[in-house]
């Protein structure tokens, strides 16, 4: 699964699709995501750095991540040609 | 090395427009205490969903309403609504500052007459009043407010069997320039029935016409309309004097006195835009007290407002129990409060705040309840912070008829508690166990067994 290359991020969670020109407010741990998959990570190593980083169980961030990857889908922030 | 506090991955797409002026602010400012005890705590104790009723609110309140009503008017006079919120300690905090009881069945009239409250400060209002009801109504010389030609009839037949006169006021129903119209209860003004009952009750001889009371609608979101109603009663007391020689005792408005929740549909929050009780108190007052009754003979103002007196003093603590998208993405979550218990939820946009601090970034979600019913539905769109499973939420202003409209459906009632005005929590009714349902229940004995 992979996340358009030529989405822009700012330190501040601002998102800018140019390619429909369409804009995004993403929270800080959605940032961190999202600049993790643009380093191409996979899910498992973006995981394990959310488990050790963060305070919650296995099953809420697992589950939490597949709803946020559903969100970038839905606005067309991942590339559809990739399997997820 | 310690770990962060987490938050779950959100990303919200931004829309250019006009910005919406009649937004309803995001509730991002947690609810930690209600009266300084911890929601917190309350639910570790007292188990989720819960609800939590303030004495110090239904006080403040009480003597809000008061202060609005007696500063303007001298006699007035509050009966507290039974079927709004009839617990007992609910009532009994009405009772204690000066609240008559206002009953609408038996069952309720027996429950004020067991909370202690005097037969003769029970008005006795509704349609569906017994022969037994009117009886022990009558004995107790209650005040019974007259509802339909059979009801007054009944009460004649009653006075050749006990001996005494009844204690009656008619209720009458009017234009007041509202819509809809309340003509199912009592005896329309401006037909002519109203004045047809007071003629039968006043010739019969053998009843004492106390009052003359009035209930226009609920949720009434204009004064003026109170003030219509006080204008068409009061004409018919001093009609009744210059008839019959005869002044009534009192005026009884009835309720339909706004809260401070918001309307489903409505632009802007209730808390700005509903009447308050001065403005209640300023319609009435002023109509009274500018028709013409005789010096002295100004009659007792009696209020039965219920909503407007409870709703904010009420609270329900629930917890998150799952997070969801709809189809079409659309974040949805789902709660341990349902419609069961929120009764209110089907009209009102009640306000929800998180019960323990969140970030400000939010998701705008749909709040549904536990009942595998589609129409269990909280709130169709709110912004409320990341939520996750555990997490508590505070529904506010539902301390009217939520206690008592609620249904025993699908699951058990919960625990209420009342925080005194020492902060102290005090079981006021105990959550519903299985056998509180099965109990009532009796199995035939053919259909004892089975086999599967």
């Amino acid at each position: 699964m992979k996340i358009n290359k030529n989405i822009a991020i700012s330190d501040s969670g601002f998102v800018f699709n140019p390619v429909n020109g369409e804009s995004f407010s993403v929270n800080p741990i959605g940032a961190e995501i999202i600049d993790m998959m643009k380093t191409e990570k996979s899910y498992e190593e973006i995981h394990k750095t959310l488990i050790s980083k963060y305070n919650a169980d296995e099953a809420t961030i697992e589950k939490d991540y597949f709803d946020f990857v559903g969100l970038l889908k839905q606005h067309n922030l991942i590339d559809n040609n990739e399997e997820a | 090395m310690e770990k962060l506090r987490y938050e779950r991955p959100v990303i919200k797409k931004l829309e250019t427009g006009m910005p919406n002026k009649f937004g309803l602010r995001t509730e991002y400012a947690p609810m930690t205490h209600i009266d300084g005890v911890a929601v917190k705590k309350l639910i570790e104790d007292y188990g989720s969903p819960l609800y939590v009723i303030s004495e110090s609110t239904i006080r403040s309140t009480y003597k809000k309403a008061k202060k609005a009503f007696s500063t303007r008017y001298p006699k007035v006079q509050f009966a507290w609504s039974y079927k709004t919120n009839y617990l007992n300690a609910v009532c009994n905090v009405f009772h204690q500052e000066g609240s008559w009881a206002e009953v609408v069945s038996g069952f309720e009239y027996e429950k004020a007459i067991r909370n202690g409250v005097d037969g003769k400060k029970i008005i006795f209002n509704g349609p569906d009043k017994t022969a037994d009801d009117l009886r022990k109504a009558i004995q107790n010389e209650s005040l019974i407010h007259i509802d339909h030609l059979d009801e007054l009839y009944t009460i004649l037949e009653l006075t050749e069997e006990l001996e005494k006169r009844p204690k009656v006021a008619i209720r009458v129903n009017m234009d007041t320039g509202i819509y809809p119209m309340w003509d199912r209860f009592g005896f329309n003004y401006e037909n002519g029935q109203a004045w047809d009952a007071l003629n039968k009750i006043m010739r019969s001889g053998k009843l004492e016409l106390m009052g003359l009371h009035c209930h226009i609608g609920t949720f009434m979101l204009t004064a003026s309309a109170y003030a219509v109603a006080a204008g068409k009663l009061a004409d018919l007391a001093i009609g009744i004097q210059e008839k019959y020689n005869h002044s009534i005792k009192y005026i009884d408005l009835g309720g339909g006195f706004a809260s401070k929740n918001t309307l489903k549909g409505a632009y802007l929050p209730g808390s700005d835009t509903n009447p308050t009780f001065d403005d209640f108190a300023e319609a009435i007052s002023t109509t009274l007290l500018n028709c013409n009754f005789r010096n002295n003979e100004l009659p007792l103002l009696i209020l039965e407002t219920g909503r407007a007196l409870i709703d904010d003093a009420g609270y329900l603590l629930g917890t998150v129990i799952a997070n969801k998208r709809t189809s079409m993405g659309k974040r949805t979550t789902i709660l341990d409060i349902g419609v069961n218990l929120l009764f209110t939820a089907f009209w009102y946009d009640h306000k929800i705040t998180p019960a323990q601090p969140f970030t400000h970034y939010t998701e705008t979600t749909q709040l549904f309840g536990p009942l595998c019913m589609n129409i269990d539905v909280v709130r169709e769109n709110i912004d409320l912070p990341l939520l996750n499973k555990g997490d508590h939420l505070v529904v506010h202003q539902i301390g009217a008829y939520n206690m008592t409209q609620w249904m025993q459906f699908i699951t058990l009632r919960p625990n209420i508690v009342m925080i005194d005005m020492e902060s102290k929590v005090h079981l006021v009714r105990e959550n519903e166990k299985i056998e509180s349902i099965t109990n009532h229940e009796r199995m035939p004995e053919h259909l004892k067994n089975f086999e599967l």
